[in-house]
């Protein structure tokens, strides 16, 4: 494929993550963040939250275990969650959280066991598309050309 | 002597210190800070940021660089310290009490916001 083309490419799959509510504006913030001192930097704070969110998902997925659920230990990984998700742009792992957190506010195990499946599945969707992402612009990159930046008024 | 090298070399450029239990939070408030060119120390928890300004009775000095602190920018919510006890143990030092604070949060409730307020 030429150059332009996959440059075409990545800016309509960009897009498209906005549109589908994958991304929102933040995660434009982070790309305005990346320079030439640290052209990885969206790679590595995207790869960060990954880390970070399998090892909250494993907590939460330990904690609804137990015979007597702590609410209050349970929400306070969701936050992170949360936090983090909405630091990266990933909109819909976020929209994800703040439905599980209404569930631990009213100590609806059903309701939080629903829920972090629904964030699992969040998280897994948005690491696929980013992965998707990556590629593209490796493949830009290694074509010599340069990675187009995303205007928000599309 | 590097310590008095950073000193001078850093005079011109705000030292922020900021403080976030978040590794993804820490690593992007980071970018931001040395775009703006300030120089900047992140730390994990509020137990951290005052053994680094060796405000912390029980580990000493531990981590006091020597580099001034201008500004500190802490998370509300951690475990352990929450960003506002960490706020007050600042205010309540006499060598650091002059530092501004900032308190990022992610929730918006404006009774705290007033509490905090009237602490600082």
């Amino acid at each position: 494929m030429e150059l332009v083309q996959i440059q075409r490419r990545l800016v309509d799959y960009t897009k498209s993550l906005f549109m589908e509510g994958f991304l929102d504006a933040q995660f434009l913030q982070l790309q305005q963040l990346q320079d030439d001192s640290n052209p990885d930097f969206v790679f590595e704070v995207v790869s960060l939250f990954f880390e970070d969110s399998e090892k909250l998902l494993n907590e939460l997925t330990i904690a609804l275990d137990q015979p007597n659920v702590d609410f209050k230990k349970l929400d306070s990984h969701v936050h992170q969650l949360k936090g983090s998700s909405s630091s990266i742009g990933a909109q819909r792992v976020k929209n994800a959280c703040i439905a599980f957190r209404n569930y631990c506010d009213v100590q609806n195990i059903e309701g939080c066991l629903t829920c972090l499946q629904q964030v699992k599945q969040e998280c897994y969707l948005v690491k696929n598309k980013f992965e998707t992402l990556f590629r593209l612009e490796q493949q830009i990159m290694a074509s010599g050309g340069s990675v187009p930046t995303i205007e928000l008024g599309f | 002597m590097e310590v008095a090298g950073e000193v001078l070399a850093s005079e011109s450029q705000l030292h922020v210190l900021a403080v976030d239990d978040s590794h993804v939070d820490r690593k992007v408030i980071e970018k931001l800070l040395k775009i703006s060119s300030c120089k900047v120390t992140t730390v994990e928890s509020g137990a951290r940021a005052l053994q680094f300004l060796g405000l912390d009775e029980e580990k000493g000095s531990l981590g006091f660089n020597g580099l001034k602190v201008n500004l500190i920018m802490t998370d509300y919510s951690m475990p352990g310290m929450t960003g506002y006890e960490l706020l007050k143990k600042i205010k309540r030092s006499s060598a650091f009490r002059e530092i501004p604070v900032v308190i990022m949060s992610s929730e918006n409730i404006l009774t705290r916001i007033d509490r905090y307020i009237s602490k600082s």
